[in-house]
């Protein structure tokens, strides 16, 4: 059965350890549920002689079955907002990161990197269209824009998704990869006719390639 | 607490002279007519937006394939499908439209506009709407607005192609997609289509508030009435939203304005927000009438009591008043504060509660009844299966961590089908069949209804379980060709399969539209209460004259009375005047009907 892509990504372990734990409460949840109503349909199809019971209900288990999956959504809830505030809340954005800018729109992705000063918006600055070229464990913080229409920066194996608002100031997301390897850069909004093909490639090099690949192409700009 | 009102008796109706055909069937304000019309209409925008799911299957399912043309493509002009290859415009538009005709033409129609005019008046005791004009009006105007909207096939550019949920600057901007005329009918019809829901939500409230036969309490009404004037507020409340914001939609895509566009300082979010603080009400308008009526259902078709009638109640109320609280959960990943996104994360959670205690309730409905299995029944029962596995898809997604990852996947196209038609249209179809003899006087036939149900389980299964799959593994929603990726093209087979099984399951539904037109003349004959259930509607003629009922109905217990230690017979309607009408007479100490304080007197009495 095909299943979730292999996660790379540092913090991609948690949200699939909150997606297994939903995903464990649900299928027993599903099983007890689906098993009792196929149980009540075969158990009280109708007879000959058969009486339904006269009752208008029972106020202590409807007690029990409002606490219950109130219990369970509140746990669930609780353990999202650890792994949700790690990937959004901005004062926890890492500060030792590799930046990079990432200009979104129809239907390519613009990636500026700093040259060897380490910094955007500055001389050494260079561009590569649709690919994402990135060192392997280290914090990756990537700025977003959009030049015409909302769309999504989706890295299906880094468990990363943050739509592109064109206008809005300051968007940005971070994380790390922990694998080395080629995997892709997806739009996950539709935005317009060629949004299928608004893909990208990412590169995630072993440690002290990036710096060799960066001075590289920083040196042939 | 029991406002009912005297109303004109329903011979006064009866004496007026006939009225010509156009009358009474054209712009009739016979509230039963009118539910019909909509029937009819939106039955066939079923047809079209399941032929529209079709399009958009056959692409995924054989990409650009070249060896597997689209079948009637050849009819279509090369602006849409080339050499039977369907381009990407039209896969758009195919996509938006399949949305907007599914939800807004169909889904809520047959939902609101065809039950909650045929059913309100008839379950309340009533001869007619409050408004019956206001009621022709809101029909009248909502078939315009249906015409304009496929009008938008027809015009240069194609129709719009931005999604159904129209996310500004693409749909603001016609150069971003190419759709001039189409975008700005769409527009167009959708302002128009509001206006005929406002007049119907207005209507039905009043009805429900103003006209309850003597004796039908508030807690005596079936929920079928309770679930569609909570939808009636909700639609009231949430439509406004949704029509002002199209209108500065408008102004943007036609008039150069910049609401939405940030060149000029609009911002594009702001759509979102009022888009879903509509779209989410909206998600429970269409859901929670389906709700009422497999109550009704289940109910009839167990010989019991609905289980925990007051909570059923308070979670209909719970859901519609929670409901406004959790728009934000679509926005996650929009842009929107991480702290708003654990907001939205919270009161989606609990509005799980509700929709669980409604589940556990039919199902103890069910616990120790007798069980009819009649095709009613069988819908019902299939709605609260597949409701469940909605719901609980669900709860992944209202996680903002695992939201992060699913959302805008197939995993979010598979929850919303098992919502909507695993939910919704096994509701429609169970209530269609349920009522179907009291619109026309005839049964549809079991036979063709139960090979009905059980190839649409079957089917429907096999299309959308499947896409949990493909979400899951991160197949992109509203992309044309997933084989363009490499992490997808594993999934080809399933998406193959997937498409293979929507074409049956289509095919599937030509079953019931043929069951429909043949039982209007060949069905068996039902008399006024074929399912022996007891609510008012069965004691009235199948079909009901004008006016409904020969004489006020007068109502003395609530309506779910099955199996009643107080009868003989396995149901008790519920204006059958009770045997004892000694002071303290017989209910039992938690029966609903206590305590009301409401003792009509058996003034004038007629069995349909």
């Amino acid at each position: 059965m095909p299943w979730l892509p292999p996660n790379v990504s540092a913090h991609g372990g948690e949200i699939d350890g909150i997606f297994y734990v939903i995903l464990w409460i649900t299928v027993i949840i599903f099983l007890l549920v689906e098993g009792g109503l196929l149980w009540f349909i075969f158990r009280y199809r109708h007879k000959e002689g058969r009486k339904a019971e006269h009752t208008h209900g029972n106020w202590k288990v409807e007690v029990v079955w409002t606490a219950i999956p109130f219990i369970i959504v509140v746990v669930l809830g609780a353990m999202s907002w650890g792994p949700w505030s790690a990937a959004r809340n901005p004062a926890r954005a890492p500060s030792d990161a590799v930046e990079l800018a990432v200009h979104a729109s129809q239907f390519e992705w613009q990636v500026t990197y700093p040259g060897p000063d380490g910094e955007l918006d500055t001389g050494d600055d260079f561009e590569q269209r649709n690919q994402l070229h990135i060192p392997v464990d280290r914090p990756i913080r990537i700025h977003l824009s959009s030049e015409d229409v909302i769309h999504s920066f989706f890295l299906p194996h880094f468990r990363v998704k943050q739509d592109v608002v064109p206008g809005m100031e300051g968007q940005s997301l971070w994380f790390e990869a922990t694998e080395p390897g080629e995997y892709v850069l997806a739009c996950a909004e539709l935005c317009g006719t060629g949004h299928t093909r608004m893909m990208g490639s990412v590169t995630v090099y072993p440690a002290g390639e990036f710096e060799a690949w960066q001075a590289r192409n920083a040196a042939s700009n | 607490m029991a406002t009912t009102v005297e109303h004109t008796p329903g011979q006064a109706h009866a004496e007026h002279h006939e009225p010509s055909f156009w009358r009474k069937y054209i712009f009739s304000t016979d509230h039963k007519i009118i539910g019909i019309q909509f029937l009819f209409m939106s039955l066939l925008f079923l047809l079209l937006g399941g032929l529209l799911a079709l399009v958009i299957r056959w692409q995924l399912g054989w990409p650009s394939d070249p060896s597997m043309p689209m079948p009637g493509g050849s009819a279509l002009p090369e602006s849409m499908v080339n050499s039977g290859i369907i381009l990407p415009e039209f896969y758009n538009s195919a996509v938006t439209m399949h949305g907007t005709i599914m939800i807004f033409f169909a889904i809520m129609p047959l939902l609101v506009g065809v039950f909650a005019n045929y059913l309100i008046p008839l379950q309340i005791g009533a001869p007619d709407m409050a408004f019956p004009r206001l009621n022709m009006a809101s029909f009248w105007t909502a078939f315009p607005a249906g015409l304009i909207m496929v009008a938008g096939f027809f015009v240069a550019g194609g129709h719009s192609a931005a999604g159904w949920t129209q996310y500004p600057p693409l749909s603001a901007n016609p150069e971003y997609t190419g759709v001039y005329m189409g975008q700005t009918l769409w527009l167009v019809s959708m302002i128009i289509l509001g206006f005929s829901s406002l007049m119907g939500a207005v209507n039905y409230i009043t009805t429900v508030i103003n006209m309850r036969a003597p004796g039908m309490t508030w807690f005596r009404m079936p929920l079928s009435v309770w679930a569609l004037f909570i939808t009636a507020i909700l639609i009231l409340l949430a439509v406004p939203v949704l029509t002002g914001a199209l209108i500065l939609l408008l102004f943007d895509s036609s008039l150069g304005t910049s609401f939405f566009l940030p060149e000029a300082g609009g911002e594009p979010l702001l759509w979102q927000h009022l888009f879903w603080f509509f779209g989410h009400p909206e998600v429970y308008i269409l859901i929670l009438p389906a709700m009422g009526f497999v109550s009704e259902i289940i109910a009839s078709g167990s010989r019991k009591p609905i289980f925990g009638y007051p909570a059923m109640v308070l979670a209909i109320i719970a859901i519609a008043f929670l409901g406004w609280g959790v728009w934000g959960h679509h926005m996650f990943q929009s842009g929107m504060a991480f702290t708003l996104g654990a907001g939205f994360m919270a009161t989606t959670m609990v509005i799980a509660v509700p929709s669980a205690i409604k589940t556990f309730n039919w199902m103890a409905t069910m616990w120790r009844g007798d069980l009819h299995f009649h095709v009613p029944m069988m819908h019902a029962v299939a709605f609260v299966g597949m409701f469940v596995i909605g719901g609980l898809s669900g709860v992944f997604v209202a996680s903002t961590a695992v939201d992060i990852f699913l959302h805008d996947t197939y995993f979010v196209v598979a929850h919303i089908h098992y919502v909507l038609f695993g939910g919704s249209l096994f509701a429609i179809f169970g209530a269609i069949i349920y009522w179907y003899p009291k619109m026309f006087g005839r049964l549809m036939s079991p036979t063709l209804g139960k090979i009905h149900f059980w190839l649409t389980l079957l089917f429907f299964n096999l299309t959308f379980f499947p896409m949990h799959f493909l979400g899951v593994n991160g197949m992109m929603r509203r992309i044309y060709d997933p084989t363009q990726y490499e992490f997808l093209q594993p999934l080809q087979g399933w998406n193959t399969f997937i498409t293979i099984s929507a074409i049956l399951l289509v095919i599937a539904q030509l079953i019931f539209a043929f069951n429909f037109i043949w039982s209007l003349f060949r069905g068996e004959p039902a008399g006024p209460n074929p399912w022996r259930a007891n609510s008012l509607e069965w004691t009235a003629p199948s079909p009901p004259p004008h006016g409904n009922f020969d004489a006020t109905p007068v109502v003395y217990r609530g309506p779910y009375e099955y199996s009643s230690p107080l009868s003989d017979e396995d149901y008790l309607p519920q204006s059958v005047p009770p045997v004892d009408e000694a002071p303290g007479g017989p209910p039992a100490p938690d029966d609903p009907e206590t305590g009301d304080g409401e003792s009509s007197e058996p003034a004038s009495r007629q069995e349909g």
